[in-house]
């Protein structure tokens, strides 16, 4: 297919107004005037079609350049603004703000960037640097005389939130959203609330118990009257999108409906039982859960414990580090030693993760008290017979043999059963190891792409208590701003499907980082079909599905191919 | 920054300090001293002229002293707002009385040689530290020669030079020569874990020279990698898989062994003396470049602020906070955020800043004598 150039003919504009454009070219002191003759654009500017009027400023930015656009909106009755200036991400806001004091629809706006993409990248040529700004003030005129006026599109945020989990990182959400007065759903599929922790004796760093903690959380829930915690429950249905919700959850065989405005996902992970390895039998080599349990009642015996770390993690099957098992098996061996004073420990490691400023100590009083630490390595993992396990020391070079009475295994936390379907009801995506894909890694930890859902704790990620409870209120944060302000906003820069030409192949569905696009079923020209529909509330207007349609079904609102081929059309 | 400095209910005080703090949660009263720039803030458009012709030539402390800056200066390339600064210690009107090149060349009219610390009273309902971290000024491990043989550098200054916009280009030249520096090796727990500095770890060294050595490799492929460590800390969502990378699609060499002392070769190239432990051997080995990672230390001033807020250090001198509610202080009303309560990664520290503003939506929440905000008293 070629595309024509020609084929851009002038359109009547929309609004079936005859454009009058004001075109601003900004000097920026000397840092597009050093280069670009700015005297030189203003003239070849005045000569393009639809322009009405056209004026330098020293900084166009500056009150006064503010000013003087206002000004001109209203003495030349313009209808369409065109700044030539510096970069849209540092003034585009500020300009369109500018047009709406002056009573002009803020998207019938454009801005080219004559600074960076001309005076600063061309300074040795500002012959052609000049050439260049013609250019992209001619594209833009074409541009913005085709333009639409929009509005910002507004929904309701209905006032609740759904949690779903209640372990310490859905407890931590749904207090903080509580507090600011908002009602919370939490929702925890065991019979009692605390997940993870409930297997737990005593918490690392302060050795305190691990039922105080979980108590103390209930509590807190028993005295915020708007979180309505359902116990022995899952949700069955999630649809709609952020602000409205319709969520249809099953307590203990009975079925509920309700709306929300959004979602926060804290539904945890699970110890990997390590099945087949070392010779788990859960009598004499067994999980760190277990060794808990029997120090916790007392029926804890050995003289002899070894620990090996790492069971099924930092292994091609799980590309993982499980992050809390190091500080679990230092834990256990400084309790055990001051408990049981004559049982000697070895733990066998690979790398000790005893990160930040409140572990590192611990590690070095478990040497203190005398636990021994081997190091091994994925090449040559340890052997364990009956009643004695063979490690390879890297650092002493040889095999050791230690006896023990107990074996301790540390298994990874893996991602429970049922995230597969929970994700895709709520169609936030899963990494390769199961766990909850966050917006961002870096920027965005405890949010999903989709607006209106967020995650926190062992969904997101292994993670200890004190991360829990600041992912769980750090997710609440990030909910309140829908919450709080009871409305959303959306640029109505969207993708909009044509019916008549979507043959309903869903590849735009699926291309949507944000989940924006459905399937729904329409009439077109009389005959019932099933077609695409973009939510404009969640689309973000990336593109990515206009640039999959085979058929050319869908096309961006402000960005449309009109647009494009009119810019297009007198590039050269 | 940029959304922060745009954001409607944000108002930015930059280049401010506290001075003073009284009150309760719900109600303090905050003074905030603002520094002078010398720069009238409303009139300046942030075009940068006035830094062009300025005379002056002074350490970039941004870049580490890598570079040099200008007088009247913009700390950096993407600083928010973009403002300049005069510093007062160098410019040649305010020490000498003469100059005022900017005066002149300044078009808006923004250069104010007369301006005076401003004092900015604020009522606020909660506090939020978020004042951030040092890194361990690593001459103070004098074994590794930093300040003293020009190629060991410390972690920060090697991202100024592998940094485009940096000082260099982006390119690895040894500060002895200008040479391109080929063989680099990268010295992990550089005051950390260490009971004669700080017997703790700094968390996120392991995992930026895993980044270093990665991209010292994509910056020239001929280069050759080392990492030295003691554990290699990679607990974060990711994180082992990054250092699989480095090792086997990289090849970066990662030496289990912690560095004894760094000596500089007659042709100033730094020598490592360490011993290797994984094969039980007392080892040097020549570097072109040794990058020192700097341990994770209390910001300067941290102490000071404390005392002002009436909030409580821990042994190490961060802000104390408790193990399982990790933004809260022991005052009621102030949180923490970030590495002003101990190392943190960046999103760590992003979620925990989100934890702190939720904590402290909660204290306005509860309190009923909320002042509107930016109002001052």
């Amino acid at each position: 297919m070629s595309i024509q150039l020609q084929a851009t003919k002038k359109q009547d504009p929309p609004d079936e107004e005859t454009p009058r454009i004001g075109v601003f070219i900004c000097h920026c002191g000397a840092n597009i005037a050093g280069f670009v003759n700015v005297e030189e654009a203003a003239k070849y500017a005045s000569s393009l079609p639809d322009v009405a009027f056209v004026q330098k400023n020293l900084y166009t930015c500056s009150e006064t350049g503010l000013r003087e656009i206002k000004t001109a909106i209203k003495e030349h009755k313009l209808n369409r603004v065109l700044v030539a200036s510096c970069t849209p991400r540092t003034h585009e806001p500020l300009f369109k703000s500018t047009c709406q004091e002056a009573g002009l629809n803020r998207y019938l706006f454009e801005l080219v960037n004559i600074r960076e993409q001309c005076s600063w990248v061309h300074m040795q040529d500002p012959v052609r640097a000049t050439e260049k700004a013609k250019q992209l003030i001619r594209m833009g005129v074409a541009r913005v005389a085709l333009l639409e006026p929009r509005q910002e599109i507004t929904v309701e945020v209905t006032r609740k939130a759904l949690v779903i989990g209640g372990g310490v990182a859905g407890i931590s959400a749904a207090l903080s959203i509580a507090a600011s007065n908002i009602p919370v759903i939490l929702v925890e599929r065991e019979k009692e609330l605390g997940g993870l922790l409930r297997d737990v004796n005593k918490l690392y760093p302060t050795l305190g118990a691990a039922s105080e903690l979980v108590d103390e959380h209930v509590k807190k829930l028993q005295k915020a009257p708007l979180i309505k915690v359902m116990t022995r429950a899952k949700v069955l249905n999630v649809s709609g999108f952020i602000g409205n919700y319709k969520v249809q959850i099953d307590s203990a065989g009975e079925q509920i409906e309700d709306t929300v405005g959004v979602i926060v996902v804290a539904t945890g992970a699970r110890i990997m039982i390590p099945n087949g390895m070392y010779g788990y039998d859960g009598k004499n080599v067994v999980m760190q859960t277990e060794l808990e349990r029997r120090l916790k009642d007392g029926s804890f015996s050995a003289r002899s414990v070894v620990m090996i770390q790492c069971v099924g993690a930092r292994v091609p099957e799980r590309e993982y580090c499980s992050r809390i098992c190091c500080m679990t098996a230092i834990k256990n061996a400084i309790l055990i030693r001051e408990t049981y004073p004559e049982t000697e420990i070895f733990v066998v490691y690979r790398d000790i993760q005893t990160f930040g400023t409140l572990y590192e100590e611990d590690y070095r009083r478990a040497r203190e008290l005398g636990v021994g630490f081997l190091r091994y390595g994925l090449a040559k993992l340890p052997a364990v017979d009956e009643g004695g396990v063979t490690v390879y020391d890297e650092l002493l070079g040889k095999n050791v043999r230690i006896p023990y009475e107990l074996l301790v295994l540390s298994a990874p936390l893996v991602a429970p059963e049922g995230v597969t379907e929970l994700s895709k009801m709520l169609k936030v995506p899963l990494d390769a190891n199961g766990f909850y894909l966050e917006a961002h890694a870096k920027l965005r930890p405890v949010e999903f792409a989709t607006d209106g859902v967020y995650l926190c704790g062992c969904a997101r990620w292994p993670c200890d208590i004190g991360d829990a409870v600041y992912q769980g209120r750090g997710s609440a944060a990030r909910a309140l701003i829908p919450l709080r302000k009871g409305k959303v906003y959306a640029e109505p820069l969207y993708a909009e499907v044509n019916p008549n030409v979507c043959r309903d192949c869903r590849r735009c569905v699926e291309s949507c980082p944000y989940s924006a696009i459905t399937t729904v079923e329409e009439t077109v020209h009389g005959y019932q079909r099933t077609v695409s529909k973009v939510n404009p509330v969640l689309c973000k207007g990336c593109g990515a599905c206009s640039v999959l349609c085979p058929t050319g079904a869908i096309g961006m609102k402000h960005y449309d191919n009109t647009l494009i081929m009119a810019m297009i059309g007198k590039a050269f | 920054m940029a959304a922060c400095s745009d954001h409607p209910n944000i108002e930015c005080l930059t280049y401010s300090a506290v001075r003073e703090v009284s009150g309760n949660a719900g109600d303090f009263t905050v003074t905030v001293a603002k520094r002078p720039r010398y720069i009238n803030e409303s009139l300046c458009t942030g075009c940068g002229e006035c830094t062009e012709k300025c005379p002056g030539k002074v350490p970039d402390e941004f870049n580490l002293g890598l570079a040099k800056r200008k007088s009247i200066f913009f700390h950096f390339a993407q600083a928010v707002p973009r403002i300049p600064v005069i510093d007062p210690t160098a410019c040649l009107m305010l020490t000498k009385g003469k100059c005022g090149v900017c005066q002149k060349k300044c078009g808006a009219g923004a250069i104010d040689f007369k301006q005076t610390e401003q004092l900015v009273k604020a009522r606020v309902g909660t506090i939020v530290v978020a004042t951030g971290f040092d890194i361990y000024d690593a001459s103070l491990a004098t074994e590794y020669g930093f300040g003293r043989i020009k190629n060991v550098l410390s972690s920060l200054q090697y991202e100024r030079l592998i940094s485009a916009s940096g000082p260099s280009g982006g390119h690895l030249n040894k500060p002895s020569d200008g040479k391109p520096a080929h063989k680099i090796a990268y010295v992990l727990c550089v005051g950390s874990r260490d009971i004669t500095s700080n017997n703790y770890c700094s968390a996120l060294c392991c995992m930026y020279a895993a980044k270093d050595a990665m991209l010292a490799r994509e910056h020239d492929a001929g280069s050759e990698s080392f990492v030295f460590y003691t554990d290699t800390r990679c607990s974060g969502k990711g994180f082992w898989q990054y250092f699989e990378k480095a090792r086997s699609e990289y090849g970066v060499n990662f030496i289990r062994g912690r560095v004894s002392r760094i000596t500089e070769d007659h042709s100033g190239n730094p020598v490592m003396w360490y011993e290797d432990t994984k094969q039980r051997r007392a080892k040097t080995l020549t570097a072109d470049m040794v990058i020192l990672a700097n341990a994770i230390v209390p910001a300067f001033g941290t102490d000071k602020l404390a005392a002002m807020l009436g909030i409580e250090l821990d042994k190490f001198g961060f802000i104390a906070t408790n193990s399982f509610s990790p933004t809260d202080t022991n005052r009621d009303g102030i949180f923490v955020a970030g590495c002003v309560g101990g190392p943190r990664d960046i999103a760590e520290a992003v979620a925990h800043a989100s934890a702190a503003a939720a904590r402290a939506a909660e204290t306005v929440t509860r309190e009923a004598a909320v002042p509107a905000i930016g109002n001052r008293g």
